[in-house]
């Protein structure tokens, strides 16, 4: 390990407050430092414990479920640290360049420079495209979840669920209790898929307790569930959006009514600003995504920047907890202010790692169902593209393709066609999707506005 | 070992056109690339197919290469989005001398076959009413345009190989010596390849190799600015650009069929090319949408999605390195276009062709030679 | 009035009345632009590569689907968006003659 880089008080940046960013914030302020704590959001919470808007008045156990508790508990200790920290909600960090991030808030730019930087990015939904996504009413599970947490509606009178990964059963369930109507929740995952996982998901017995609940309550509720699904097609009319579910299940082909479709496989991770502060990447063959590298404490590949969370590696929100207190605690022991003893949350991140493994391998992402996608269907919903212009693009790389096939190149940076995109290419070219590569980040990571103003500093 | 009439070093697009036009006079080509064609700073710029504004002498050039613009489409068999929607040259109040050298400039390009129209006033606003207040005058040529860097030069480089060019990419030059009457090539994973011309288009790195060779350019490789923003309807036709002796202020935009509007100029970043990459600094990026706003506001509305850069090597007095070598017989050179090269790329492949394959161009190139660099 | 997303709970809300297309449409304090626009009506904008309304995708400002345009020809992305009062909204493209209102 370097030597510590001894600096007295050294500037430490979080972007993130969800989480990973709360608890890295925690410990910092602890040891006498005062991060800034940088967030796009209105609010603190992050994905998982994301606070509804002031003026709504549901309470935590229907907002959170089982997760109330530790939902309340990271609330206020954010509370609690919000004068010893320099707190900037609202705030956009847009790019990352030469030890500063640059922010956008409210269309000023300001930038900020950095000794440490820990990126608590978070995730957002990993989705396969079907025929039909680009409807109106077809929203990724994510937003299915946003819509009913922070604004109390539901994306539609006839829900359905399609995808796969626990959070698939949990927001079911989540609609069903506040009231929504649910008509199905559809798992690409093979039933038997879990079964072969039971050893890894072991790991965190609890939360797999939970996820049986979930699934037996939707039973319960009459909410059709299935497993093994292929999706076939989102029917409905470009004036009005989603009109029903085509998919085949058991060798046969059914069709539900629905005006709103919530698909979604699991997470990514949220990687571009850790892409423009220049970390190296490895592709992970489990979630057969590309990774920031990041070391058991926290630390990235480059000097002072600092990984945690979701945004490093999908192992939910309380791997997130544990893995931004681990390298806040490294970041202080680099700089030479306080060293603690992290084998336990070592420990703690490395069997929550298991967990995730086996969530991967029983709710895989269903790669040859991508491949085997019609020529016909959109793949990049931003610019339009269909699979087919990418099975014909003359290229062989993730990059490549995108400057020719602007597949990747529209307004959400590859972040939901990115991912696919690359196994429709891979199989195309009978290549490994690692040979593909990632679609390299660029700024900004969010738009941002020709208009925007300089800070006068 | 492979053996031919000419080995071009870089796959930009003065190597790939150099070769579909090589190709055409029958001439055998092996084109290295170090990495894939038409990546760097030809698959990266801007993507003006403008002449107005180049120097005077350059015109022939520029007219020669527009002409392959115009056709490139069945020249090619594909489409480079090459769009002859015109492009517009403006000056601001602050520097009104800047409108008689737009005069001036447009005097001296009618002689070249270059018609440009000077508007100012009201027929300026009426005919361009988005432009800033701080617009005192424009010179319109309407038949300049606009093409996709991304598709020029691997369209050139496809049809040069269907015509018979072998093009090699993921090769990389290390080292070029004579061998009797060979130039013999070593390549980074050791292959050799032999031909008696060498003809080095390896744009910003071209200096490098030049220097290898016995003949130093002084040079410098730097990294434009770009943007882009989201799709809004199709509104703006021509190119539009601001004329000025300040970098900061010198910024241009676009708008592509589909939409977009791409935002080039302003501050460059420094680059790295002997790692191949380049990165867009923020503050270049803020100066640049600051510089856009005063040319056209209502862009001030519209929010940008990305931003690029490319490594570019320019020359102490922007001209190119393009004609033969000072020193050694069967070595030629195009590199070091200085921010402009992408107009003039398939003129400059063209031109190297007929010069290889005859001996003699009635392009002018004499200010481009590169002697004038050698210590007096 | 027949949205597409309903409303679950939360709704004794203060009232809000924005401007949709010309229309006057009602929603509550706290909405997002969003659930604004989407609790009465069934899109916010239209594609610009197909023939297909969108109503946006994520909800978490990633996707980038849910910018609307302003009456002044600014822009809002939706899902992040609280809405106010007052707002003047369009859910189609300008006219062509865009860039003449700087
Ligand atoms: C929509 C969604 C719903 C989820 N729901 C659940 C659930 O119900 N149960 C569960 O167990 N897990 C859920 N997860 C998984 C969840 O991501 C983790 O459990 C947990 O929230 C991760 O914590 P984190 O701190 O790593 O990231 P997050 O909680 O996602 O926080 C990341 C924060 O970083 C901010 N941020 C990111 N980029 C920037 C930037 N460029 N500039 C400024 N700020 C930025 C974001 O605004 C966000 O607040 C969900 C994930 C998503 C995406
Ligand atoms: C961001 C940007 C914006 C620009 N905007 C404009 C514009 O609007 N209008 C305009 O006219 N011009 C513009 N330019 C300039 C224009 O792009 C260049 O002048 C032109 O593309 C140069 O082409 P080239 O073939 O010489 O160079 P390149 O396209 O850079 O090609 C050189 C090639 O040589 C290869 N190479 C280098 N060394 C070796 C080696 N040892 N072995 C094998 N291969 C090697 C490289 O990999 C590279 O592919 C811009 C440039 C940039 C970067
Ligand atoms: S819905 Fe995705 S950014 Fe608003």
């Amino acid at each position: 390990m370097a030597e510590p880089r001894v600096i007295a008080e050294p500037r430490v940046i979080i972007v993130g407050a969800g989480p990973a960013g709360v608890r890295a914030a925690e410990v910092l302020v602890a040891s006498g430092v005062r991060p800034v704590v940088i967030d796009e959001g209105r609010r603190d919470g992050g994905q998982i414990y994301r606070r509804q808007p002031e003026g709504f008045t549901r309470g935590y156990d229907s907002l959170y479920g089982t997760e109330a508790d530790r939902a309340l508990s990271l609330h206020e200790t954010f509370d609690g640290l919000k004068d010893k920290i320099d707190y900037r909600p609202d705030t956009l960090v847009w790019n990352i360049s030469q030890g500063r991030v640059w922010t956008n808030a409210n269309g000023r730019v300001d930038d900020l420079e950095y000794d440490a930087l820990l990126l608590c990015t978070g995730a957002t939904d990993r989705v396969m495209p079907v025929k039909g996504w680009q409807y109106a009413g077809v929203f990724s599970l994510g937003a299915s979840q946003v819509a009913l947490k922070s604004q109390a509606v539901s994306i539609g009178r006839r829900v359905v669920f399609m995808g796969s990964g626990p959070l698939l059963y949990l927001v079911a369930s989540q609609y069903v209790k506040a009231g929504a109507n649910v008509v199905a929740v559809l798992d690409t995952a093979p039933f038997f898929a879990r079964i072969k996982a039971l050893p890894k998901l072991l790991a965190e017995p609890g939360v797999l307790w939970n996820g049986i609940m979930l699934t037996r309550m939707l039973q319960k509720s009459g909410v059709r569930v299935m497993t093994g699904v292929k999706p076939l097609e989102i029917l409905g009319e470009p004036e009005t959006g989603v009109s029903s579910l085509q998919f085949e299940a058991g060798g046969k082909v059914h069709e539900i009514a629905c005006d709103a479709v919530a698909m979604g496989h699991h997470l990514r991770p949220e990687t571009q600003l850790a892409d423009l502060a220049r970390c190296a990447f490895r592709f992970d063959a489990v979630t057969r995504q590309w990774l920031p590298v990041v070391d058991a404490d926290g630390r990235s590949s480059v000097d002072g920047v600092y990984l945690a969370g979701d945004g490093a590696r999908i192992l939910g929100a309380r791997s997130a907890e544990a893995s931004g207190q681990l390298a806040a605690m490294t970041l202080l022991s680099d700089f030479g202010i306080a060293a603690s003893d992290r084998w336990a949350l070592r420990q703690a991140v490395a069997n929550y790692a298991r967990f995730a493994t086996g969530l991967a391998e029983a709710f895989p992402w269903p790669h040859e169902q991508i491949a085997d996608l019609a020529d016909d269907v959109v793949l990049c919903r931003c610019e339009g593209v269909t699979v087919g212009e990418m099975r014909r693009v003359d290229a062989r790389e993730a990059n490549r393709a995108k400057a020719f096939n602007r597949v990747g190149m529209g307004r959400c940076q590859g972040r939901y066609c990115g991912l696919a995109g690359a196994e429709v290419l891979a199989a195309a070219r009978d290549l490994p999707v690692e040979a593909i590569g990632r679609l390299r980040g660029q700024a900004p990571v969010k738009p941002i506005s020709v208009g925007v103003a300089e800070d006068e500093a | 070992m492979s053996r031919s009439d000419v080995i071009i070093v870089g796959g930009g697009l003065m190597g790939c056109s150099a070769a579909f036009f090589l190709r055409q006079r029958g001439r055998s080509v092996t084109l290295l690339e170090t990495d894939l064609v038409g990546r760097q700073a030809s698959g990266t710029n801007f993507g003006n197919v403008r002449r107005q504004g180049r120097p005077i002498d350059q015109l022939p050039l520029a007219n020669r290469a527009i002409e392959t613009w115009r056709k490139a489409k069945e020249l090619l068999g594909s489409d480079v989005e090459y769009l002859q929607s015109g492009h517009m040259r403006v000056c601001y109040r602050d520097r009104p001398e800047n409108v008689e050298k737009m005069e001036q400039y447009a005097a001296d390009a009618r002689q070249m076959g270059l018609d440009l129209e000077i508007l100012t006033g009201n027929a300026l606003r009426a005919r361009f009413p988005f432009l800033g207040p701080e617009v005192l005058a424009g010179s319109y040529s309407p038949l300049d345009g606009h093409a996709n860097p991304r598709l020029a030069s691997p369209a050139f480089a496809r049809a040069a190989k269907r015509l018979g060019a072998e093009i090699h990419e993921n090769t990389k030059m290390v080292s070029a010596e004579k061998i009797g009457t060979d130039w013999e090539v070593r390549t980074e994973d050791g292959r050799i390849f032999r031909a008696p011309i060498l003809l080095i288009t390896a744009g910003a790195w071209g200096d490098k190799i030049a220097a290898q060779l016995g003949e130093p350019v002084p040079f410098a490789t730097l990294a434009p600015t770009m943007s882009v923003t989201e799709p809004v309807p199709y509104a703006i036709a021509p190119a539009m650009g601001v004329m000025t002796p300040v970098e900061k202020e010198t910024v241009y935009f676009r708008q592509v069929a589909r939409g977009n509007i791409i935002l080039g100029g302003s501050t460059r970043a420094i680059s790295y090319p002997d790692l191949y990459r380049a990165y867009v600094l923020p503050q270049n990026t803020v100066s640049q949408l600051q510089q856009i706003r005063r040319l056209a506001p209502a862009l001030g509305k519209l929010n940008i999605i990305r931003v690029w850069t490319g490594i570019e090597g320019y020359t102490p007095d922007s001209l190119p390195v393009m004609g033969p070598s000072g020193k050694e017989s069967g070595l030629f050179y195009a590199f070091g276009f200085s921010g402009s090269g992408f107009q003039i790329g398939p003129g400059v492949g063209e031109t190297m062709a007929e010069l290889i394959d005859t001996g003699k161009t009635d392009i002018p190139l004499a200010g481009y030679d590169i002697r004038r660099f050698a210590k007096a | 009035m027949n949205g597409r997303f309903t409303r679950l709970a939360e709704t004794d809300r203060p009232k809000v009345n924005i401007i949709v297309d010309g229309q006057p449409v009602q929603a509550m304090a706290g909405d997002t632009l969003m659930v604004a626009m989407l609790s009465s009506g069934t899109s916010l904008r239209s594609a610009e590569f197909g023939p297909e309304k969108r109503a946006g995708f994520c909800l978490m400002g990633a996707c980038q689907d849910c910018w609307v345009w302003t009456a002044d020809g600014g822009r809002l992305r939706a899902c992040s968006t609280p809405v106010e009062n007052g707002q003047q909204i369009s859910t189609s493209q300008p006219e062509v003659t865009w860039p003449n209102h700087g």
